[in-house]
């Protein structure tokens, strides 16, 4: 277990799980405002551990990694104003 | 016994990796995705169910397993940057290697995924979604493409020993722009495969 104390050992082993949860969630069919959500909420948690754990920008100035961050804020916000926009 | 308590530990100091001119360029390369992606989502919003019933025909164990081929490759390529911050020179090239694979594995599986999709007589003007499913996984494609070059080039300074704990610049430069590729197919995956 002490290979799990090197956090990119960790973000992978999360990201393999993460990946499969929406896999799954794809051979269900799952759809609408739930599975959206769930799904888009699954993105960004591993969108965000590349950005802190493989780009190692945990650590890094504070601008570099707000852009990054917002970047993927950004992006979510849009896809769920889309999708929402699609539900109505 | 006292000698580790004497060594003052380590204070982490704030630090880009890399150069600061490839965090240009990988923010540039974000926001001409972030349109696409929001393109995507806005074009969907007016063709739900076009949209749905199309993506339904995409391989999703092909995009699933193209997701697991990108993150472990990122993997090995953190690995890589690892080494190189404790000196391990032969682990350096090697982890880079194995990321290399994997980037060709993604872009063998996406050849196939390609060939089924073509061979089936679906182009850009089948429909406005598969308009967008090959626009954005191809341009994705060339920036997996080009991300396998910069790994070769590091793959080939790392041999000769450049990298190490004095300087992992290049090292982590090349690195930051395919964990950029890793994290875009983590947002295009979902969108464009999954969710509807």
């Amino acid at each position: 277990m002490n290979a799990l104390k090197n956090p990119a050992h960790r973000a992978w082993l999360i990201l393999l799980v993460a990946t499969s949860i929406t896999w799954y969630l794809g051979e269900v069919g799952a759809a609408g405002t739930l599975a959206i959500v769930t799904m888009l909420f699954i993105a960004f948690v591993k969108g965000r551990l590349v950005i802190l754990d493989f780009m190692e920008l945990r650590e890094a100035p504070r601008l570099w990694r707000a852009l990054l961050e917002g970047w993927l804020i950004l992006v979510s916000s849009l896809i769920l104003l889309a999708y929402w926009i699609s539900l109505k | 016994m006292t000698t580790a308590a004497l060594i003052p530990p380590e204070t982490p100091q704030k630090r880009l990796p890399g150069d600061l001119a490839i965090w240009f360029f990988i923010l540039a390369e974000m926001l001409a995705f972030a349109v696409f992606f929001a393109s995507y989502a806005f074009a969907r919003a007016r063709n739900v169910e076009m949209f749905n019933l199309y993506q339904q025909t995409l391989d999703r164990n092909a995009g699933a397993l193209n997701t697991f081929l990108l993150i472990t490759g990122s993997w090995f390529v953190v690995r890589a940057v690892q080494a190189a911050h404790r000196n391990d020179q032969k682990a350096i090239p090697r982890n880079i290697l194995l990321g290399f694979l994997c980037g060709g594995g993604f872009l063998a599986v996406k050849v196939f995924e390609y060939a089924a999709k073509f061979g089936a007589g679906i182009s850009m003007s089948t429909n406005t979604f598969y308009m967008f499913y090959i626009s954005l996984t191809f341009f994705h494609f060339m920036h997996v493409i080009l991300g396998m070059v910069i790994l070769t080039i590091l793959w080939v300074q790392a041999r000769k020993g450049v990298y190490g704990s004095h300087d992992a610049h290049g090292l982590e430069s090349g690195a930051a722009y395919w964990h950029m590729v890793d994290l875009l197919w983590i947002i295009l995956f979902p969108l464009v495969y999954v969710m509807r």
